[in-house]
């Protein structure tokens, strides 16, 4: 057990390094960085004055030892942009993040769970194909074209919601709904296929034998078991696919987080930005994985026993 | 599931596919058929130039409605621009972009998951950590760096969306190719002297087409949207040129005034994504094979 624990998390670390390696030779890869992003008009010693200010004049090498020494310190570098650093301006970034992540899981939970389950056990009526139908909706239409007319009908025509930014409660609406359409669209499928798969099981039979109403049986037996799997996928697949939600619809309604970030970083080459972006997320996505592999292991004891 | 087995003949494939498909599944192929002809079609049946602009006729809407102008069924953009024509001359782009992403992935994953279930050892360990990395990173970001760095060329984005599907072929292929080498026919051919190359060419291969084929349908609609979205970040292809994703990005900042410069090429990309999707996931109900779709 401690042994899988300790294998997961040098796994994790291992594929950490990997990451910021890459990222960090990919950036190095397409030329001086001062090149592409300041361009022709910069004399000489503004030039000279910049490299030394972003330590450019050493070895790959060196720079990339410095690097990684500055990760172990928490300095990621400067931006760019805006000349200050770059932990610094995501730090104040990642408060709106969290709380567009945050009511978004919460609105695909309450809503694809017992949409879920419902699909589960009506399958083979009208209401189980239904849901199945609203699923692949939201599965096939890309989650900026959902904003887009959200912002069409409900900020241009209706002129109910406000569109930019994330000062009351009403700027919430729009982006936690155009974000939560692929999630509750996974998050139903994955619900629908656990319970379909606990409600063949013999405790069930058990639970209905033993003269338990008809919702303990689904709600105590069988979705407290299906929400295990449930939880996981949670872990696993929705922390990528939010993290990527994210930077679409933080870039729509202008919401200062990481997302928006990010583009405007990518737009404006500022790479140090984007670097610790994508190493920040990457960071985020394996401990997550790893923390739920663990819970998972701890959950379960059969896997528990095989894994040692 | 179903205890038959069909077993159809090269010539009946298509009649047994269309006979076995319900209303909304034979709905999206003739959408999808459609769009492919448009696309394939746009330089014939375009009525304009997609880059011809006329700012005396900017922001026209479509026939029927107030101040439209004769003979542009869609109307006309922030530059005078037929909204129609470049609505296929997007559509064509798309699809383009797309396909030649998928097939760059396809060609990526294909070979690393054959090499990686036939070889096994450490061709097999390295695939497989790069899979892992790859699953690690949500790729939205990744193609954000990645533009970022290498500017945005059709190139570059045919790159971009080659690399955002190698690594669900990879796994599919190693799988695959590990269940079938197990069986009889494979020692067979190997014990009858045929080479490394020429069982994974000729005995395997053929063996992993079916699921290739339905995993291939089911990411590119997936591809559309990553394309798409980039597109729509001001990320893709740059202007004049424009994919279905660019006219919306550009599209919403006329909405208050112009909503017609983004609900056609936002319809056409919903319509590929809808066909595709449902033309996929009939295969994989065809092919009856067990697919992780994420």
């Amino acid at each position: 057990m401690t042994l899988y624990v300790l294998r997961t998390l040098a796994k994790m670390a291992l594929t950490l390094l990997t990451i910021i390696t890459l990222v960090f030779f990919a950036a190095r890869l397409s030329g001086s960085p001062l090149d592409t992003f300041l361009g022709d008009g910069l004399t000489e010693e503004d030039r000279a004055l910049m490299i030394e200010y972003f330590g450019l004049e050493r070895s790959v090498w060196h720079q990339y030892i410095a690097y990684l020494r500055g990760i172990l310190d928490g300095n990621f570098g400067l931006s760019f942009m805006e000349r200050r650093p770059v932990a610094e301006i995501v730090a104040e970034r990642i408060g709106p993040s969290l709380q567009l992540l945050g009511s978004a899981i919460a609105l695909t939970l309450a809503v694809s769970v017992p949409l879920g389950v419902v699909a589960a056990l009506w399958r083979d009526s009208w209401v189980g194909s239904a849901v199945m139908a609203l699923a692949f909706t939201g599965y096939a239409v890309p989650n900026f074209v959902i904003a887009t007319f959200m912002v069409l009908i409900f900020a241009f025509v209706l002129n109910w919601l406000p569109v930019v930014g994330n000062g009351t409660a009403l700027h919430f609406i729009m982006p936690t709904i155009a974000m939560s359409g692929v999630l509750i669209a996974a998050l139903t499928r994955f619900t629908r296929n656990a319970m379909l798969d606990v409600l063949g099981q013999d405790f069930m039979r058990t639970a209905r034998a033993k003269g338990l109403p008809e919702t303990v049986v689904i709600l105590k037996h069988g979705l407290r078991n299906a929400g295990v799997t449930v939880l996981s996928v949670l872990g696993l697949q929705i922390a990528g696919m939010a993290a990527a939600g994210n930077v679409v619809i933080e870039a729509i309604f202008s919401w200062p987080g990481i997302g928006e970030l990010l583009v405007s970083a990518a737009i404006i080459r500022d790479y140090p930005v984007l670097q610790f972006g994508v190493i920040a997320v990457a960071f985020a996505v394996v401990t997550i994985n790893a923390l739920t592999d663990i819970a998972y292991v701890i959950a379960d004891p059969r896997i528990r026993m095989a894994k040692g | 599931m179903t205890a038959t087995t069909h077993i159809p003949s090269r010539v009946g494939v298509f009649g047994s596919f269309w006979r076995d498909a319900n209303a909304v599944q034979k709905a999206a192929a003739l959408i999808g058929v459609t769009l492919v002809l448009m696309a394939v079609l746009a330089q014939a049946i375009a009525p304009y130039d997609p880059l011809q602009q006329s700012l005396i006729s900017r922001l026209r809407p479509p026939q029927g409605f107030e101040r439209h102008k004769p003979g542009f069924l869609l109307g006309t953009d922030e530059l005078g621009r037929d909204v129609l024509s470049r609505s296929l001359f997007g559509l064509q782009l798309t699809l383009g972009l797309a396909l030649a992403g998928a097939c760059l992935g396809l060609l990526i994953g294909g070979t690393l998951g054959l090499l990686a279930g036939l070889r096994r050892g450490w061709a097999e360990d390295v695939t497989m950590a790069a899979v892992d990395l790859q699953i690690a990173v949500p790729f939205t970001l990744l193609a954000l760096l990645i533009l970022a760095l290498f500017g945005t060329s059709l190139t570059v984005m045919v790159c971009v969306l080659g690399i955002a599907g190698w690594e669900q072929y990879a796994r599919i292929v190693r799988a695959e190719v590990r269940k079938i080498t197990e069986l009889p026919f494979i020692e067979a051919a190997r014990a009858s002297g045929g080479g490394q190359r020429y069982v994974a060419l000729t005995h395997v291969l053929p063996n992993i087409v079916s699921p290739l084929v339905v995993q291939f349908t089911l990411s590119f609609s997936n591809i559309v949207i990553l394309e798409s979205t980039l597109s729509f970040l001001g990320l893709g292809v740059q202007p004049p040129t424009a994919t279905l994703g660019t006219m919306v990005g550009y599209g919403r900042d006329y909405m208050p005034t112009a909503p017609w410069l983004v609900i056609a090429p936002a319809a056409l990309i919903v319509l590929i994504t809808f066909s595709v999707q449902i033309l996929g996931d009939w295969l994989r109900d065809r092919a009856d094979v067990r697919l992780r779709v994420r």
